[in-house]
């Protein structure tokens, strides 16, 4: 790509939207989307699911949910990919995070019911 | 001079290496790194680091909850709603979880909407959409007041299970409300100004698109918690 045409880019021009338009049908499909997911979470605390799967499928449809709103309503997925990977990258942290204090707290948990 | 990569066309090569190719160009190029507008970045930036807030908030729930000796409340217990005569689990969350979804999908069609420049179907989806922010705010209103006046609910104490409930319940959905609150006066006062013509003007909506991206941020946030501190 030329220089030139780096700098004929629409960032460069504050006032020219050069964001793409999608059709209405796409939101209103993901809309229907995060209601039945909604619905499903919700009815897995109402048919009383208990461990293990129970807590798969929390975090399962949460993530679901969470992905269809960052990628369509928040148009991450027609982003450039800089832009993605600044966006989505830092928070992997928090996992690094969460492991050290599940860890933490298992730990704690030990000594109370051990010594407490 | 001229660079080998393309930055509109991906033909020739694997989407890997395009992708690598593209964080190339953007990062070494010498001029702006995002190809956005500067209110769009920003307010992505924003948004990481009110991820890393929600983030650590629910991290830190989940660190105590580990600890505790007593049982935890029971969530689908502590939130029923009595209807008919029966305890219905959770039913007030689950309204507000679809009020918060459909807000974002009101949202998502005025930024839409916006984007095609149309004034007033734009002003009014806005408008709706604070509209939904507001009746969350006033059920979660509802939702504390049962809480602490009828079951006398506190920080440092409860009748349901280990202490630490009260705190972390009270931190966590008062952080995400306070949200909601500052997005609903955002929301009117964007919808306000889409009303009265100003970005026709400018000929510019960008600004809708940046606050659609604040609303949903808010949405997403809601997702985890209902998860995570309702559901778990």
């Amino acid at each position: 790509m030329k220089e030139q045409e780096i700098f004929q880019h629409p960032s460069f021009f504050p006032g020219v939207t050069e964001e793409k338009e999608h059709p209405i049908k796409l939101y209103l499909f993901i809309w229907g989307l995060l209601f039945i997911l909604s619905a499903l979470s919700y009815f897995v605390d109402y048919i009383n699911l208990e461990g293990l799967l129970r807590w798969f499928l929390i975090t399962a449809l949460a993530l679901l949910k969470a992905g269809l709103i960052v990628s369509v309503f928040m148009h991450l997925a027609w982003e450039r990919i800089a832009l993605i990977y600044t966006i989505l990258l830092p928070p992997i942290l928090l996992l690094l995070m969460l492991a050290i204090f599940a860890n933490d707290g298992n730990a704690i948990n030990y000594l109370r019911s051990t010594f407490g | 001079m001229t660079m080998r990569v393309n930055m509109n066309t991906h033909s020739n090569s694997s989407l890997i290496k395009t992708h690598i190719q593209d964080l190339i160009v953007d990062w070494s190029s010498d001029v702006s790194t995002f190809k956005v507008r500067w209110s769009k970045a920003m307010m992505w930036i924003f948004l990481i680091s009110d991820t890393f807030i929600f983030g650590t908030f629910l991290i830190s729930y989940m660190a105590v909850r580990l600890t505790v000796i007593d049982p935890w409340p029971d969530t689908s217990q502590v939130f029923a709603l009595h209807v008919g005569g029966t305890d219905v689990p959770l039913l007030l969350i689950a309204i507000m979880t679809f009020v918060l979804i459909s807000s974002s999908g009101t949202m998502a069609l005025a930024v839409n909407a916006s984007q095609k420049k149309l004034r007033l179907r734009s002003g009014v989806l806005i408008l709706l959409t604070a509209f939904g922010g507001l009746m969350f705010i006033g059920m979660q209103a509802f939702e504390w007041t049962k809480l602490i006046v009828d079951e006398g609910v506190r920080p440092w104490a409860n009748a349901f299970g280990a202490q630490q409930f009260g705190s972390f319940f009270f931190m966590i959905t008062g952080f995400h409300g306070l949200h909601v609150t500052i997005g609903v006066i955002y929301l009117s006062v964007i919808a306000k100004r889409v009303l009265q013509g100003r970005y026709d003007r400018l000929n510019d909506y960008q600004i809708v698109e940046v606050s659609g991206l604040y609303w949903h941020f808010v949405d997403l946030v809601w997702v985890f918690i209902f998860a995570f501190f309702y559901l778990w």
